[in-house]
């Protein structure tokens, strides 16, 4: 009898428990869901003054950001971001997609070994390493390069060809895996009809893979307009609008943490609204990423 | 796994080279991009590494910090400290949810879809918007000041996507067999987790927490105005600098180029070591299965 009840005893207090339990790792799982929460909020609540007082079409089309006269106008800094972005974009994309398909298709298992954990070691070095490289290898070399044009070592080439270098594991990260999901059939199929491995490869494999290339691309947009240090150590930071390749340039990254060591009242304000910006393009990004990754899923 | 079969037509290769000019040419494109790739990161580890190497004398690791002797050491410290603390904060909830989602979550739930999204949502964010959020809201809301506490709690939020995704890879690549032997033998849910899946995901879940060590110590932005960049060894309520926050001041100074150099060489032999300890886990895993 008494066995009975501590037995009884012991299988409620297991069943609670359980129960507990399940409810902790309940609440674990909610943590993000907070996170992102607590972050729209904080953002939102702390940016959009600022933007209604300075007025939504004046703070992002303004051309002129001056603190100390009470303007401020990001449209430079987001043209600026765009530029650098691009160029990124231009220089990385084609290298990230060959580097990727050699993986994929052309690489022996012994090169493989090598290869990609190199890769995966270029998306560790932290972004100071990277910009540093940039101030001591790259502004040298582009001052060299952009003298007959009147041009300065820190510009929006400089930017465009570090960040080229550091979107290149996050293109390569989403696109091998890509093109390694497309059925072995497209490719044996190419092989049958007469086209040559690599023939095969670039109109077989590569265009049903698509959607992992394009979503690839999209990641590494928000890590180049996402990056700051590396960025604001080489690309020169002046707040105006840029007039060619070879000048410098300020990003929306840059501008929130070059001055928000000092920066008070609607000044301050203002640079949170900037990172508003920055994170509402951010979130549109993640957006059309999940979207392309969805639709490879389905295929 | 591989396409790779080209090799096997080796002896014609040069014939079939020159009778498909096109295939040649595509073939030597990308073998291209894959060099350019390499090379610029041999250039990059050669070039620091190279240069870097000199510059690290021993007087940049005493424990007093000067500006004429830029010691690294309290950067050091305080970088160890912020490590350690964003991981006693971000691994229990990264690890607790990713368990949530895979053990108890019933299947096709919308909680779940959200779960997932906010995930997503959270990886993607750039570290700067991290900083500001943790200075917004742990530096003036909750009033913890420029802090090696609410630096670690800036960083557990931007970790806590990448620990979440790793455990829950491990998580799901434990066989069925073992829950249900498990459930077979009378153990509830909870006991089968704690004793059985969690213990056979550990290595996975210790992979996922050297990524993490990684970001943790190449972060700068995120950290420049929630744990500050005072130079000392720091308490949990003080502020403190860590070491790549002190390498971009040195960086950018442009007086320090030397120091700063040194500094770059130890971050880079860190992640080194952090990445090799990743793969080995990583190729752990694989050969147990």
């Amino acid at each position: 009898m008494n066995n009975g009840v501590q037995q009884g005893g012991r299988a409620r207090s297991h069943a609670f428990r359980e129960k507990a339990m399940g409810f902790v790792f309940l609440a674990a799982a909610l943590m993000s869901i907070l996170c992102v929460a607590l972050i729209c909020i904080f953002l939102f609540a702390n940016g959009m003054p600022a933007i209604m007082e300075i007025g939504p079409l004046q703070f992002l089309l303004g051309k002129t950001w001056r603190p100390g006269n009470d303007i401020y106008g990001i449209f430079p800094m987001i043209v600026g971001s765009i530029y650098v972005t691009g160029g990124a974009l231009i220089l990385g994309v084609p290298v990230a997609l060959l580097t990727a398909i050699y993986l994929a298709f052309f690489c022996p298992e012994k090169i493989y070994r090598i290869v990609k954990p190199a890769v995966e070691l270029l998306a560790g070095i932290p972004s100071v390493v990277y910009g540093f490289f940039g101030i001591v290898v790259l502004v040298p070399m582009v001052r060299t390069l952009s003298e007959p044009f009147d041009g300065k070592g820190n510009s929006i080439l400089t930017a465009s060809i570090l960040l080229a270098i550091m979107i290149l594991p996050t293109i390569i990260g989403v696109v091998e895996p890509a093109l390694r999901a497309v059925p072995r059939s497209y490719y044996e199929g190419a092989l049958a009809l007469g086209a040559t491995h690599e023939r095969s490869v670039f109109t077989a494999v590569v265009p049903a893979a698509t959607s992992g290339v394009l979503a690839g691309i999209v990641l590494g947009i928000g890590r180049a307009m996402g990056e700051t240090m590396a960025v604001i150590m080489v690309a020169g930071n002046q707040p105006r609008m840029p007039k060619g390749i070879f000048q410098g340039i300020r990003t929306l990254t840059g501008n929130i943490v070059i001055e928000m060591g000092y920066a008070a009242g609607l000044h301050r304000e203002a640079l949170i609204a900037t990172g508003v910006v920055l994170f509402l393009f951010i979130l549109l990004m993640n957006l059309a990423f999940s979207l392309l990754k969805g639709r490879r899923r389905d295929a | 796994m591989s396409h790779s079969n080209a090799k096997a037509s080796r002896p014609g290769f040069l014939r079939n080279a020159l009778r498909h000019p096109g295939s040649l040419l595509l073939s030597a494109v990308t073998h291209l991009g894959a060099l350019i790739t390499v090379l610029v990161l041999g250039f990059l580890l050669a070039y620091i590494l190279i240069n870097g190497i000199p510059n690290l004398k021993p007087e940049l690791f005493s424990p007093v910090y000067t500006s004429e002797n830029q010691s690294m050491l309290p950067a050091i410290i305080n970088t160890c400290t912020m490590t350690l603390v964003s991981l006693l904060l971000a691994v229990p909830f990264g690890v607790g949810s990713s368990i949530y989602l895979v053990e108890y979550a019933p299947k096709g739930s919308k909680l779940v879809g959200l779960v997932r999204v906010t995930t997503e949502t959270l990886s993607g964010i750039p570290s700067i918007v991290y900083g500001l959020f943790g200075m917004l809201f742990f530096n003036n809301a909750l009033h913890l000041g420029y802090s090696i506490l609410s630096g670690a709690l800036t960083l557990a939020i931007m970790i806590l996507p990448l620990i979440m995704r790793t455990t829950e890879e491990a998580l799901l690549c434990v066989p069925d067999m073992y829950r249900e032997g498990s459930f077979g033998l009378g153990a509830g849910r909870l006991r089968t987790v704690m004793c059985i899946v969690l213990p056979t995901a550990v290595p996975g879940i210790l992979s996922g927490v050297i990524l993490a060590i990684g970001r943790i110590v190449g972060e700068t932005a995120a950290l420049m105005y929630t744990s500050g960049t005072v130079v000392k060894v720091a308490g949990l309520m003080d502020s403190g600098i860590t070491l790549s926050v002190h390498m971009y001041r040195q960086a950018s100074e442009s007086l320090y180029t030397e120091q700063a150099y040194a500094t770059s060489v130890v971050l880079l032999l860190l992640v080194l070591l952090i990445n090799f300890c990743s793969n080995k886990l990583a190729r752990m895993i694989t050969k147990g299965r």
